[in-house]
């Protein structure tokens, strides 16, 4: 007999195989997009807070999810809620998550950002602080444009959310 | 004051989901429309940067307007899909000023749009919703204090982008300072529109949905009166509502021909995933 908490285990295992389909080198649960996972017999709910509102990624990551939970062994049903209490905040994202970022080009968000006020990132390449923010809105909606002036390089920075 | 956790406790008492469904249709069709008359900007807005931020924007407010739709789905109102492209137009709970098309001719053909509009149009709404989901965040409807506080996060942003173009347009050239000034005085005509709360607002305010029109409105002008303190402006009469009040289902023939481009592909099917 598999206890639910070793399911709920293996659950989490295979949700941190699961890709962001527009940042490929970071899992969902690295983003910290996850807020819950409960399994109940043979159900596996799983409570997933969305990014940004108009991210037209969500319904790809929710047949994702689905896919990924249903390869659990014990497995039956599984149930991708959409929730919003807590709100998803950057500061959710892991150590690794923001490690993988920047292994795609993109800048993680400044961890002590004061909502309102300018920030700041450093170059994912080169890591110098020489930057200067193109544009607040970028190619997807957590993303900004910035310019490296020390490489030369443009980069993507994801834009600071936090709890108001 | 009462506060109701779930759909099915608000469903409970006729006279709160009443205006509640009322707010929400509001909330999310004053965002649906202005998100849609920002898209038609897409591929005409001044510079390449700030075609790639307006439609970031829009993208975001179509998100919020879905979010809205969503509440209303769990209260029963019907698919958030279909209630945002099969109403009729005098079932829009918009405010005018919001449905009013960006300037002459058609996107397709001769797009004599006018970026003043747009500015002040975006930076004056934006703040009034501000103010809004400032105000929702401690709504007696626990899921809409939810669904403001996610929207605030970005709507943030939103402000601080038209607040830079307002501020630089209003202080550039003899001709931008006309611009604006022409475009302020147009969108001052329907302002009215968007603060209101509608026939409803009374309910609305006593059962702590939201906060009275009055308190909204006298914060709304109060922000605006230093904004244009700042820029040398002067604050004339109240903003008015000349072509009437979106809010009680009265709207102009522009709002029925955006529904009829907007939901062209959906009506033919609707069973269609796209």
């Amino acid at each position: 007999m598999i206890t639910s908490d070793r399911l709920k285990e293996t659950v989490y295992r295979e949700l941190k195989k699961v890709e962001d389909p527009e940042i490929t080198s970071v899992s969902i649960l690295d983003l910290g997009m996850v807020d819950d996972v409960i399994v109940q017999e043979k159900e596996a709910v799983i409570q997933v807070l969305p990014t940004f509102s108009g991210c037209p990624a969500l319904d790809l990551i929710k047949k994702r999810i689905e896919e990924a939970a249903l390869k659990v062994g014990g497995v039956e049903t599984v149930n991708v809620q959409f929730v919003y209490d807590p709100p998803w905040t950057t500061d959710r994202i892991t150590e690794e998550g923001r490690e993988q970022l920047k292994q795609f080009g993109i800048a993680p968000p400044p961890s002590d950002h004061i909502d309102g006020e300018p920030w700041h990132v450093d170059c994912p390449y080169c890591g110098s602080t020489y930057t200067t923010m193109e544009n607040i809105f970028g190619p997807t909606a957590c993303r900004s444009i910035l310019y490296c002036k020390s490489c030369k390089n443009p980069f993507e920075a994801m834009k600071p959310v936090a709890n108001l | 004051m009462r506060t109701y956790e779930t759909a099915e406790e608000a469903l409970e008492s006729p006279e709160y989901n009443e205006a509640l469904t009322e707010l929400l249709f509001q909330l999310a069709d004053d965002d649906f429309l202005l998100a849609y008359r920002g898209s038609e900007w897409l591929g005409l807005a001044p510079h390449i940067e700030e075609d790639v931020a307006f439609s970031s924007i829009n993208q975001d407010m179509m998100g919020h307007a879905t979010l809205y739709y969503k509440r209303l789905e769990e209260l029963g109102e019907g698919k958030a899909d279909d209630l945002s492209h099969l109403r009729s137009p005098e079932k829009f709970r918009n405010a005018v000023l919001l449905e009013l098309p960006n300037g002459t001719g058609n996107y397709l053909e001769k797009p004599n749009y006018d970026w003043a509009f747009a500015v002040v149009r975006n930076y004056f709404y934006t703040l009034a919703k501000k103010i809004k989901l400032e105000s929702l965040k401690t709504s007696s409807y626990v899921p809409l204090q939810h669904t403001a506080r996610k929207v605030l996060m970005e709507v943030n942003y939103h402000l601080m982008h038209w607040e830079t173009w307002f501020n630089q347009l209003i202080q550039s050239t003899e001709e931008a300072h006309k611009r604006m000034k022409n475009a302020i005085d147009q969108v001052w005509e329907e302002f009215m529109g968007v603060l209101s709360t509608g026939d409803k607002g009374d309910v609305m305010a006593r059962s702590g949905i939201i906060e009275d029109e009055e308190t909204i409105k006298k914060r709304w002008i109060s922000k605006v009166e230093s904004v244009f303190t700042q820029s040398g402006l002067h604050l004339k009469e109240k903003p008015q509502m000349k072509s009437g009040n979106g809010r009680n289902g009265e709207h102009t023939p522009t709002l029925e021909s955006a529904l009829d481009t907007l939901s062209e592909v959906y009506r033919k099917a609707p069973a269609q995933g796209w």
